[in-house]
């Protein structure tokens, strides 16, 4: 048997709330991220996209200036994030050499990188700060969470676009039944709310357009969904091997009973549209948590709000669950976040954990006339779940064909 | 040109900027790295500042120099002459 791994420590910065518990009650309410951006830059490049969902509290007003000054806005989320996760766990004593961190982005330091690219074009390469460089790579948010607690067994980050958060906390999964630490700090980051990825994302249309009504734009499931609105912000999980938490005396919320990861080697951006290799990862996951279909009661869809992009999804979910999906309680909560990319799959992993702590589902919004090809059991009113042993899944799905899930079960 | 009074004053936002520390501190006879603190990135970032803030060029040889906030100041003075 491997080792039993659950989690006592949850942190979140996102569209919907600055914390944990204000982003869940927000998504027990219902409500919308996602506004019309207020920046010159909107106007500037014409941009054909003018919202997004912004964190609803800023990191300059968690963190300090100083340290803000020296870390890209997709770092000082993963931090603040990690930190509310961290207190959240209660954890006082610990050999750090046991304390890992698997922190993913999709993106990357993309404020940092293109800032430095104006100031080498406009003022010269000795106005590049020196700070550039371990600001903009990908591996700087766990490096600042693992310098910030400490955390010496390791510092992964797992790329693998939208399924890196999830693929993070597959990381971590692994990193503590290997051996490797007794602990793991994971989670996701992303900051990529400037004009440069706006614009390309809006280039392949996956962005929705529906400038005069941003919170109506995340509408995943719904026939009139145009694409995905943009989101940042962080999600961090602290995930912890049973005996040690046991020892410890911990508040333990659930079981992250399995994981997988499959590509799909179909197409560069599209998805399968069989859903063959998210199928391989949910039968995969189940079969790693020693689950079965019927146990599965909720899903935290990946679900983005593409035409292209839901329904592959759902025939895997009914590929890998059979006839029990119309069993399975489906929150789409992108509605109300909008996307956060890497950081996605941690921000759903953590309300999908509250979902099982709590016996409610979250609530997906915008749903007004539901796909008829996509007939799965949405969540837009308040829900309870069962009581007893219950598993819940939280999917994610990523350019490059990855596919990531992982499996959670109440305590 | 600015008196050695207002480049200290000066110097001290540029180090409070970067790292934090009370302007109050950063005094003639305090060391960047053993009384400050400040390590190589910073100072990088401290002279690329202070060379836009007085209109001076401070050669990258010369940073090595500049052991104690005296000497960044003694020096951005001697340039600015």
């Amino acid at each position: 048997m491997p080792r039993k791994v659950v989690i006592t420590g949850l942190g979140a910065t996102t569209p919907i709330g600055g914390d944990v518990p204000t982003m869940w009650a927000n998504a027990l309410r219902g409500v919308s991220g996602a506004r019309t951006i207020e920046a010159d830059w909107v106007a500037k490049y014409e941009l054909p996209v003018t919202f997004a969902a912004q964190v609803s509290t800023p990191a300059s007003e968690v963190l300090t200036r100083v340290e803000a000054k020296r870390m890209d806005p997709s770092t000082q989320f993963a931090v603040v994030a990690a930190r509310e996760a961290w207190r959240d766990s209660g954890i006082e004593e610990l050999d750090k050499d046991r304390l890992a961190v698997a922190f993913a982005t999709g993106i990357g330091g993309v404020w940092t990188l293109l800032d430095a690219w104006d100031t080498l074009r406009e003022k010269g390469p000795r106005r590049v700060l020196p700070m550039t460089v371990p600001m903009l790579m990908p591996n700087g948010p766990a490096a600042a969470v693992s310098l910030d607690l400490g955390a010496r067994a390791g510092a992964h980050t797992p790329v693998s676009a939208c399924a890196s958060g999830t693929e993070a906390v597959h990381q971590g999964l692994e990193l503590i039944r290997s051996g490797k630490a007794d602990v793991v700090v994971c989670g996701g980051a992303e900051a990529a709310i400037h004009p440069m990825p706006i614009a390309a994302f809006a280039s392949m249309h996956a962005l929705s357009r529906r400038n005069d009504e941003p919170e109506l734009a995340s509408r995943p499931y719904d026939t009139g969904r145009d694409g995905f609105v943009m989101g940042e912000g962080a999600g961090a999980l602290v995930i912890e091997a049973e005996e040690h938490a046991l020892a410890r005396g911990a508040r333990i919320y659930a079981e992250l009973a399995g994981t997988s990861v499959t590509a799909d080697a179909y197409h560069i951006t599209a998805p399968d549209p069989e859903g063959l290799g998210a199928t391989r990862a949910l039968k995969a996951a189940l079969f790693d948590a020693r689950a079965q279909a019927t146990d599965v009661v909720h899903v935290n869809a990946h679900a983005t709000s593409t035409p292209v992009g839901d329904k592959p999804e759902y025939v895997a979910l009914k590929t890998a669950l059979g006839s029990h999906v119309d069993q399975v309680a489906v929150s789409a909560t992108k509605s109300q976040t909008g996307h956060l990319l890497g950081a996605s799959g941690a921000v759903e992993a953590v309300m999908t954990v509250l979902a099982l702590r709590d016996r409610t589902a979250p609530l997906t919004i915008n749903l007004d006339n539901q796909d008829p090809d996509i007939p799965l059991d949405v969540v837009t009113a308040p829900r309870e779940l069962p009581s007893g042993d219950i598993v819940a899944l939280s999917n994610s799905f990523g350019f490059g064909g990855h596919n990531a899930v992982i499996v959670l079960r109440s305590i | 040109m600015a008196s050695n009074e207002e480049i200290l004053t000066g110097l001290a936002e540029i180090v409070n900027e970067e790292t934090g520390l009370a302007p109050e501190s950063v005094e003639m006879d305090k060391s960047f790295t053993d009384d400050l603190d400040i390590d190589s990135i910073s100072m990088m970032t401290i002279v690329v500042n202070a060379e836009e803030k007085f209109g001076v060029r401070i050669p990258d040889e010369e940073v090595k120099n500049l052991k104690t906030v005296g000497d960044a100041v003694n020096f951005i003075s001697g340039a600015q002459a």
